[in-house]
């Protein structure tokens, strides 16, 4: 497996997200493989819920084209297990609580069952991280201890509105923090007017973490400015509608956009 | 474990950006249940705004019919706006302008959340914006009306199934655009801590007036409390005095839709599994992949594919018991307790009032039944009436 905090050694980190099974398998696959060779440093890799409540309009319609096209969970895992040998980007999954914590489970073994059968299909498949928007850290030993006995970061979020929170998170956090840039879901906004440098501080002040900014980023003047202020950049929604616009053909326009963005945080 | 739990359900499965703000309500609460001056405020708005204490009327003629049990009906109904979602809205509302709020957002399924919140918006001066699932506007359009009318807002949900579970998530993801001066009403027993203990609180008038009537009537405590389940609030709110009360049987009504045994059900407790969705560890209708099944039930304020996290502990420790009542059964009391009673129940009330039917008649006469009339039944005419093949309009 490949490790998430190596990823950011080589200076800053481009973060792109894909949901998988939008509109294919088949194409996600390609596109994952592009953005590794466009030079990205983590990929996200979405599992498409039925009701992603942290997402805006655009990465909750490729959650329902990727469902109503019939990926499952265990399809991703195949595909997962097949890039990690063919790549040695890092990936991370990105999908909700219950898609993790009811995977296969069943009324009789309840779900703790659920949790450690998904985090340990999700290690033997070579993913070094788990991102789940709709747990924070009250909750998160649902999920921390299990990922660690299977040697899986279990990704913290911090947002505009963590405030006195921002310390006791970071503490705890492994592979890298998930700074969430702006109020509301995900979606490209035209302006960022949190002040990001000083989220980032509150971490360092107790943490060498990586941190990574995240949501409403779709620019390279954007991600170049936030790069600035941080270890890295994660951008979903614009890759997200490259694949709406394109379908099948959208690994190209991806590398393509993968690339710009990477060359605008190079030496930030 | 986190705060909020009753046994292992409930919790606050929450995006981080939420958090500060249901720890802010959760102090907020805390504060105001034991503030006097809170507490007579609100009293004085059930007395003389919502009408509380609501009767618990002897049903004789219906009780007398079904042979068995005696029958009480808890007239909820009769409550100011039409059901028990006024109780809990308009604290609410109030708390939310106690913390210096000036705007409410809420989702509403039957469409009576929405305008009970409307409706406490309107006379405490908050702006209110109402989500509702876009196949329940449909379905309700008469209460999207009176919304507006009260001065609401209402943004019909288009997203997954366009109902209550959507209304929910889009109500959600607007509370984490807008936090600062906004409150999200939930509407029912569920969501992250503190909403499920404080809305329970604010429901929890039904049972200490239940309790209080029947002594005053019949001496003693009841021997069945039935009402319906959806999300579970008007339940928990008929039921929570007698928890402690082992001899008192609670009974859920849940919406079995076109049966339990077809994916056209609501009936969560019997169709589903322990899972983790709306900020809860409770029983949701899900897929082995844990993606949330598309629910459906003739009652939109039932059409929800979970259930609020105290039923789930109720139904763990078989301290409730929670039945499945399919659409048929429910239109079918519908009709009975409107030609036997004169009451026109809402259609989410005739589920409990349907289970009641099967059951008095196998109880014993000294038998003492209460049911939870939840809310008032001109909301569904119209659609009861296209459901037996009548094509009249709201």
């Amino acid at each position: 497996m490949t490790k998430i905090k190596d990823a950011f050694a080589k200076g800053k980190a481009f973060i792109p997200f894909v949901t998988c099974g939008d509109p294919d398998l088949e194409t996600t696959e390609a596109i994952v493989k592009a953005m590794a060779e466009a030079g990205a440093d983590i990929i996200e890799l979405g599992i498409p819920f039925s009701d992603p409540t942290a997402e805006g309009p655009v990465i909750q319609a490729a959650n329902i084209r990727a469902l109503s096209g019939g990926v499952t969970t265990d399809k991703v895992f195949e595909l997962a297990a097949k890039l990690s040998k063919e790549i040695d980007v890092p990936l991370v999954f990105m999908t909700y609580a219950n898609v993790v914590y009811s995977y296969h489970s069943n009324k009789e073994t309840g779900v703790e069952g659920g949790t450690e059968k998904f985090v340990k299909r999700m290690a033997e498949c070579g993913v070094s991280g788990l991102i789940l928007p709709d747990v924070p850290y009250e909750e998160k030993d649902d999920f921390a201890p299990v990922c660690r006995k299977y040697g899986v970061d279990f990704i913290s979020l911090i947002a505009p509105t963590s405030h006195d929170r921002i310390r006791m998170i970071a503490k705890e956090a492994e592979g890298f923090v998930y700074c969430v840039s702006s109020l509301g879901v995900t979606g490209v906004r035209s302006k960022i007017t949190t002040d990001i440098g000083a989220m980032v501080r509150e971490v360092r002040s107790v943490s060498d973490i990586p941190v990574a900014i995240g949501f409403g980023i779709s620019t390279p003047e954007q991600a170049a400015e936030m790069a600035g202020l941080s270890d890295g950049v994660i951008v979903g929604s614009a890759i997200v509608k490259l694949v709406e616009a394109n379908g099948r053909d959208a690994a190209a326009s991806v590398a393509d956009y993968v690339r710009s963005m990477k060359a605008a945080i190079e030496d930030k | 474990m986190s705060k909020g739990r009753f046994g292992i359900h409930g919790g606050q499965y929450i995006p981080e950006t939420l958090m500060n703000a249901v720890i802010e309500l959760e102090e907020a609460y805390n504060h105001y249940k034991n503030d006097p001056e809170f507490n007579a405020e609100l009293e004085k708005l059930f007395n003389e705004y919502v009408g509380r204490p609501s009767l618990l009327y002897y049903a004789e003629k219906m009780s007398k019919d079904l042979g068995g049990a005696k029958i009480y009906l808890k007239r909820e109904d009769l409550n100011h706006s039409g059901a028990h979602k006024i109780n809990n809205a308009i604290a609410q509302v109030l708390l939310a302008k106690k913390m210096g709020k000036t705007r409410v957002i809420a989702e509403t399924g039957a469409g009576q959340h929405g305008v009970a919140t409307a409706t406490a918006a309107a006379l405490l001066g908050l702006e209110c914006e109402v989500y509702m699932g876009e196949e329940d506007t449909k379905r309700q359009a008469l209460n999207v009306y009176k919304m507006k009318l009260l001065g609401a807002k209402v943004h019909p949900v288009t997203s997954g199934t366009a109902t209550l579970k959507d209304a929910v998530s889009e109500t959600m993801r607007e509370w984490t655009n807008r936090i600062a001066d906004t409150h999200y009403v939930l509407g029912s027993v569920m969501g992250p801590h503190p909403f499920p203990t404080m809305i329970r609180d604010f429901q929890a008038v039904i049972s200490k007036e239940i309790k209080e009537q029947c002594l005053a009537k019949e001496g003693r405590l009841p021997d069945y409390v039935l009402a319906c389940v959806g999300g579970g609030s008007n339940a928990i709110g008929a039921f929570y005095h007698f928890i402690e009360d082992k001899d008192v049987r609670l009974i859920g009504c849940e919406a079995a839709g076109r049966g339990v045994d077809t994916f056209e059900t609501a009936a969560t407790m019997a169709t589903g599994r322990l899972g983790i969705f709306h900020g809860m560890k409770s029983y949701f209708c899900q897929d082995e992949f844990g993606q949330i099944a598309p629910v459906y039930s003739i009652s939109a304020g039932l059409d929800y594919p979970g259930v609020g996290p105290e039923h789930a502990w109720l139904h763990d420790t078989g301290r409730a018991e929670y039945v499945p009542v399919t659409d048929d059964e429910a239109v079918e009391a519908f009709e009975y307790l409107s030609r036997t009673e004169g009451i026109i129940p809402a259609i989410e009330s005739a589920h409990a009032i349907a289970y009641a039917m099967k059951l008095a008649p196998t109880l014993d006469k000294n038998k003492i039944m209460v049911i939870n009339v939840s809310g008032r039944g001109d909301k569904d005419c119209a659609a009861i009436a296209r459901y037996r093949g009548e094509d009249i309009h709201d």
